[in-house]
């Protein structure tokens, strides 16, 4: 455990506060219809692009396919000035070492998944080593999976002890942990499980793999996030955020946006404290960013595909 | 070239248009089809409450005009309507039902502009729901046998109908969409401060082809209404409004044969308990009190909390509020627009006023409200006496009381401690918890973990001084026939 979090209070996980389905869809569905336009969109989109982990994370990823990306996430678009870059790429620990050098002095962060990712289904000695491995090869970031099984046999305090022992694996690179929130099913279980990840010693939560569907709705990061506003309130710390897979057009990204502006305020509208796990969102934005410069949509062929 | 991004981020104004609405400078009488001009020569100016502004001069009805109005729809009821089958009138209000939803822009642009509430509200709840009733009652005005088994159904003639300022076209159409659909013809008034939606409403009615005089719309003040209630000619009276105008009514139509349904105020309790989800609670609790502006006969406008979650809920609500947008009504994205009049700003700020003369704890949300308009910032009290007058009565506007409680008992006694009885709201995440209280919650409608859901298939109305008889499903059609 982290020294900053000595001294609180750890509390039974078997009573996290509970949550009402239909709640929390009402709260989603008005944030989803407010009207973001002019000079907030625009803002609003360059935050987004400045927010996103580009990842890839197949079998077949290649130091090429990934030196590619690389490129990508430092020019996101040449045609539009002034363009922010992403906030970091996301890769597998073997494409770590690639990514560290193909990005060089940049601010791009480097994350590596890792705890045999996405299924998590390895012992804990080898998640470790997995862990220590990316950190070595010049992680900044380890994307973790809780043990989705063991916390739905109840077996909280292993799910906690092992989020625990990878931060300590992961020494200076931030821990980002993710729930797979598709598999936990519902939403009381996400709350439970975010809030054994931020005592565990995560400094992000995060929803999804992108393996599994449904993936980042907007329903369970909007949980997430009152957790982690919970914590903050109980704490004073501040854990950031990753929604992960299925958002893929600029409007959804932006709700998001607006989701975490009227839940955690705008200290955390800052790529430190919030991210999106993202391949195709990228692209999306810039095509209305461009829109909103020439007044029309250009096709799919004039953004590169990365 | 990482920047920074830190900043404050807020959003454009995204102002919905007006420039599709078409709005008269001047509306008459809506008289046996007819657009008649009223008798006194008079007329009174329907005001923009977001920015003071005139939207067009109204019809001041006077009791000839009233008469004629009466005369109007006694004549198609025994002529027309009445003869007509419950299959044709039907088919009538399915054509209503549809127009309106072709024009539900336009209605909800309207509602806004004259009312004050916010265009989000008009467009997804005001408008769409009005035309709900209008299809919901379409459906049984054929199967009137069936919804009434074993009696004779018939219809009682003429209605006489007053309705309120606060959701001006959906009242309308919960008062006319029955009494239709059960056969009779209706004299309706709106509100002095809200007409404008019932006149495009009888437009419509007028572009729909129903018979001349089955639906008359007369437009004035309190003594139009006091004209419709005295009218010998009337069969029933439906009047929703406050509870000090319903006694009236009451009174006036005492030894009458009159039959009348009265739907008062209300100061409904919103009860959270411990084991509540207390962010969807908290969520609960603004659209409970800040819907409308708090113009709602049903707010939850006392606040019960359970004492070992009262700090949490109250930190959370005030947070909540701070993120809610208040201002423009036309904006897409105000949550809280502008209170309807100035007399219902100057009675709100009378209270708030009373409140803190009272020395309460009192906490307004941080947002900066419009120089024009009448706006009021969305308000708690916390720790207000059961005794209190704010407490007791009913303010009507975005002003919350919090008052803590320690058992269940005790939330009932309290909660039910009020002359009023219109509705409640239970958040638990315990099943028999909300059985039991909803036994014991003398209120007409009680929400569990949701507040202020409405549906034409649910009855609606009060219990004590929130008056009687109820408004939609078949209870609201049993009210229109004899």
């Amino acid at each position: 455990m982290s020294t900053k979090q000595k001294d609180i209070q750890i509390p039974d996980f078997r009573f996290t506060p509970t949550i009402d389905k239909v709640g929390v869809e009402e709260r989603v569905a008005r944030i989803q219809t407010r009207s973001i336009k002019g000079e907030s969109k625009i803002q609003g989109m360059k935050m987004v692009l400045n927010m996103i982990d580009l990842t890839t994370l197949e079998g077949k990823d290649t130091p090429g396919k990934v030196k590619q990306m690389c490129y990508k996430a430092q020019h996101l678009h040449e045609a539009y000035p002034d363009c922010p870059t992403v906030a970091a790429v996301c890769v597998y620990p073997s494409m770590v070492k690639i990514a560290k050098e193909a990005l060089g002095n940049s601010n791009v962060k480097v994350a590596s998944v890792s705890t045999a990712f996405p299924s998590g289904q390895a012992p804990r000695e080898v998640k470790i080593m997995d862990t220590k491995f990316a950190v070595e090869q010049g992680a900044d970031e380890i994307d973790m999976v809780i043990s989705r099984g063991k916390f739905l046999s109840g077996e909280y305090n292993f799910v906690f002890d092992e989020i625990a022992a990878i931060k300590e694996a992961c020494g200076k690179a931030r821990l980002k942990v993710i729930l797979e929130t598709g598999e936990l099913v519902t939403l009381d279980n996400v709350r439970k499980a975010s809030e054994i990840a931020m005592y565990a010693g995560a400094d992000f939560i995060k929803t999804s793999t992108g393996k599994i569907q449904p993936a980042a709705t907007m329903q369970v990061t909007y949980v997430m996030l009152m957790a982690i506003k919970d914590y903050f309130n109980k704490t004073g710390i501040m854990i950031g955020m990753k929604p992960a897979g299925g958002i893929s057009t600029s409007k959804l990204a932006l709700h998001n946006l607006l989701m975490v502006k009227e839940t955690l305020g705008e200290n955390w509208l800052d790529n430190h404290w919030f991210r999106f796990g993202a391949s195709s969102l990228a692209n999306d934005v810039l095509m209305q960013l461009m829109k909103s410069k020439t007044g029309v949509y250009q096709s799919g062929d004039y953004f590169s595909l990365d | 070239m990482n920047k920074n991004q830190s900043t404050k981020w807020n959003l454009d104004p995204a102002p919905e248009s007006a420039g599709h609405v078409q709005l008269k400078t001047q509306y008459e009488l809506f008289i046996n089809g007819k657009w008649e001009k009223p008798n006194s020569g008079k007329y009174f100016d329907s005001i923009n409450p977001a920015n003071e502004e005139k939207l067009a001069s109204v019809a001041h009805a006077d009791e000839t005009d009233v008469d004629k109005a009466v005369k109007a729809a006694r004549h198609a009821y025994e002529n027309v309507w009445s003869k007509l089958s419950g299959k044709e009138r039907g088919k009538y209000l399915f054509r209503i039902a549809r127009l309106i939803q072709e024009k539900a822009r336009e209605f909800a642009v309207i509602e806004t502009l004259d009312g004050g509430k916010s265009i989000r509200e008009s467009r997804d709840i005001d408008v769409p729901l009005a035309a709900n009733h209008f299809f919901y009652y379409a459906g049984w005005a054929d199967k009137l046998e069936y919804a009434f088994p074993n009696r004779p159904v018939k219809s009682l003639g003429v209605a006489g109908q007053i309705i309120p300022w606060n959701f001006p076209l959906l009242m309308a159409a919960w008062k006319i969409a029955p009494a239709l659909a059960a056969g009779n013809t209706v004299v309706l008034k709106p509100s002095e401060t809200t007409s404008l939606t019932a006149l495009k409403l009888a437009e419509l009615i007028e572009e729909s082809g129903l018979p001349a005089g089955v639906v008359n719309i007369v437009t004035g003040y309190g003594d139009t209404g006091s004209a419709i209630v005295n009218h010998p000619d009337i069969n029933k009276i439906a009047f929703t409004g406050s509870t000090n105008v319903g006694k009236m009514i009451q009174k006036a139509i005492a030894g009458t044969d009159k039959k009348l349904t009265l739907e008062l105020g209300g100061k409904s309790a919103n009860i959270i308990f411990e084991d509540a989800p207390i962010d969807q609670a908290v969520e609960g609790i603004v659209n409970g009190i800040f819907f409308n502006q708090g113009h709602v006969c049903c707010a939850g406008s006392r606040l019960f909390v359970q004492e070992g979650v009262a700090e949490t809920v109250i930190q959370k609500l005030k947070d909540r509020m701070d993120t809610l947008y208040v201002g423009d009504p036309m904006d897409k994205n105000t949550d809280i627009g502008a209170i309807n009049s100035k007399k219902q700003l100057e009675t709100i700020s009378k209270y708030i006023q009373i409140g803190i003369q009272d020395g309460n704890e009192i906490y307004q949300s941080n947002c900066a409200l419009p120089d024009k308009g009448y706006f009021c910032k969305p308000t708690l009290f916390i720790d207000v006496a059961q005794s209190s007058q704010l407490v007791q009565e009913e303010i009507f506007g975005p002003v919350l009381t919090i008052q803590t409680f320690r058992t269940v008992d005790e939330v009932i006694q309290k909660a039910n401690n009020t002359p009023f009885g219109l509705a409640a709201g239970v958040w638990t995440d315990k099943g028999s918890k909300i059985f039991n209280l909803t036994s014991k919650l003398r209120a007409g409608v009680v929400w569990a973990n949701t507040y202020n859901k409405f549906d034409p298939t649910s009855p609606f109305g009060g219990y004590k001084e929130s008056g009687f008889g109820r408004e939609g499903g078949l209870h609201g059609l049993e009210a229109y026939l004899g």
